[in-house]
């Protein structure tokens, strides 16, 4: 990929980023934070692409470990992010049975 | 799969998550936006296992299936046995740890893979691939030892107070020049030996990066490591040329400034003071003039009888209510005013809990409607109609310390209100001195100590 592509990419992927997050009330702030924090944890995107590039059992081993961080970041994330989620609950919801879990 | 649907897939995730980004930012749409993301994010992970990306050095690319597949099915599965319950088990009162662990796992596989790609690449390397390798191993590796540190510190398993120790800022500074210049030594010398050097005196930086920050400034390094996590992925999808990752990298990386900018101002600080603060806080005295102003003292059926009769109350819940685990008993108490008719509104200072919007996910748990969750701004020029406010737990949003910069950085709920309504409940598990100071806060003489 060529580097103006890249830097364009880039940029404009600053903006829409600022543009997106600039509103949000305080209310949000933590599952924000730990939503943004998912979304990054796709770096096992990269991690599985130099798993499969590893050449020496040191290459492979880190990359291995690459995966398993990244899974654990991604995964547990969106998981904890949308427990937060679930508990904001409009007004008029019927009582909720059994409290929250 | 063809080089053109896996990029377009990848386009795909990418819009994937500038969605998750923008219904975050509403409860309403909040849920829906962030399983957008996570299917974003499976379709991409999917599509790896599809696609055989062509090796940098010319090559040409292997046919399916990957080479090492099962060994990479069984590292996800261990990620998966280790990161799912963790999520799941987790109280509410410690998520800012497990972000900020999540966050550092996060920095750590953006670290190792460049390490692998730079091993892989060996002297075939152009200079720009070397200098994008360098710098998401510094960041990444910062981010990792930095999150590790915040996590023990929310977790109690070290100090929470700024550590500092004597010609600290000299350290920090000469550590930061030895990882500077061992990355000039990378990007020169090209060998192995030099990169684990620079990974070893990163991950030392990123220790004394966070070790001086103290406890309540301790979410916004988490969202700035977070921010630096997200570059860091940007930086190694330069590197192995995926849009995706450039995408999904820089738009962690920009919103995460804003969104510490935010809480940094929402706790009235500057982003540079949080940082580097330690180094010049002198210690604060509050020497506030010990006028004594009467305060009554009451039971709990005292604070009933003056509940029925009110019209509005406003509820002010700290990080002590959690604690306590009072959020529900506190939730059937305003189920009941409502039901009587009573206004009544939660009052939540930005950074109440241990978290910017910590208070709200506390409360949420509870099962407390978002709509009567009030920001801080919102709430304060109704406390000319209030009838009685409630303090749980919140010493420190109250406290009349809080408004004088001098005293306090936090933005304080203005109290100079609380004058004019008719009754200021505050419980006293709190410490003395606070207790003594919201004394002072009040010309009311209608202060009263509710106990449950």
């Amino acid at each position: 990929m060529d580097a103006i592509a890249i830097i364009s990419i880039f940029t404009l992927a600053v903006f829409v980023g600022f543009e997106v997050v600039s509103k949000v009330s305080s209310t949000l702030h933590t599952p924000l934070m730990s939503g943004a924090n998912a979304i990054h944890g796709v770096i096992l995107v990269g991690a599985i692409i130099v798993a499969d590039h590893s050449q020496t059992n040191l290459e492979l081993g880190l990359s291995l470990a690459a995966i398993i961080l990244a899974t654990i970041n991604m995964v547990g994330g969106f998981v904890v992010t949308d427990r937060m989620l679930e508990m904001f609950k409009p007004k008029k919801d019927p009582v909720e049975k059994g409290g929250s879990k | 799969m063809s080089t053109n649907l896996y990029s377009l897939i990848g386009l795909a995730a990418g819009v994937a998550f500038i969605l998750a980004l923008k219904g975050l930012s509403h409860p309403k749409t909040a849920r829906r936006g962030n399983l957008i993301g996570a299917a974003g994010a499976t379709v991409a992970t999917l599509s790896v296992f599809l696609y055989v990306t062509p090796p940098r050095d010319g090559s040409a690319a292997h046919s399916l299936p990957l080479n090492h597949l099962w060994l990479i099915l069984g590292a996800i599965a261990v990620g998966l046995i280790v990161g799912v319950p963790a999520a799941r088990k987790v109280e509410m009162t410690q998520m800012p740890q497990l972000v900020a662990l999540f966050n550092g796992v996060g920095g750590g596989a953006a670290a190792l893979v460049a390490i692998v790609e730079y091993l892989h690449l060996g002297s075939g390397a152009t200079t720009a691939e070397v200098i994008f390798t360098v710098f998401t191993v510094i960041v990444g590796c910062v981010s990792f030892s930095g999150s590790i540190i915040t996590f023990m510190k929310l977790q109690e398993l070290m100090t929470t107070r700024p550590v500092v120790f004597p010609g600290g800022r000299f350290v920090i500074a000469g550590t930061l020049v030895a990882v500077l210049g061992s990355a000039v030594w990378v990007v020169n010398a090209l060998g192995t030996s030099p990169l684990m050097v620079l990974a070893v005196l990163s991950l030392l930086f990123g220790v004394l990066f966070v070790l001086p920050v103290g406890g309540a400034d301790v979410p916004i390094v988490i969202s700035l490591l977070n921010a630096f996590t997200g570059l860091t992925v940007a930086a190694s999808g330069y590197v192995l040329s995926s849009t995706l990752l450039i995408i999904a990298g820089t738009l962690v990386g920009a919103s995460g400034t804003i969104l510490t900018r935010l809480m940094a101002e929402a706790m009235g600080r500057s982003l540079f003071g949080t940082l580097f603060g330690a180094f010049t806080a002198k210690p604060q005295e509050v020497s506030g003039s010990a006028e004594e102003r009467p305060v009554r003292s009451g039971s709990a059926d005292d604070v009933a009888i003056l509940l029925n009769y009110a019209r509005r109350v406003v509820i002010v819940p700290g990080f002590g209510l959690a604690v306590a685990q009072a959020q529900h008993t506190v939730r059937e108490l305003a189920d009941l005013m409502i039901s009587k008719g009573i206004d009544v509104a939660y009052g939540i200072h930005p950074v109440a809990g241990r978290m910017p919007g910590h208070m709200n996910v506390l409360l949420a748990e509870a099962n407390v409607p978002y709509d009567q969750l009030a920001e801080m701004d919102e709430v304060n020029p109704t406390f000319g109609q209030t009838d009685v406010a409630i303090v749980i737990g919140a010493n420190d949003v109250v406290n009349p310390a809080a408004q004088d910069p001098r005293f306090s950085k936090c933005v304080a709920f203005s109290y100079r209100k609380f004058h004019s309504h008719r009754y200021f409940i505050h419980d006293t598990h709190g410490s003395r001195s606070a207790e003594y100071q919201c004394r002072q806060s009040l010309s009311s003489d209608d202060f009263w100590n509710a106990r449950k």
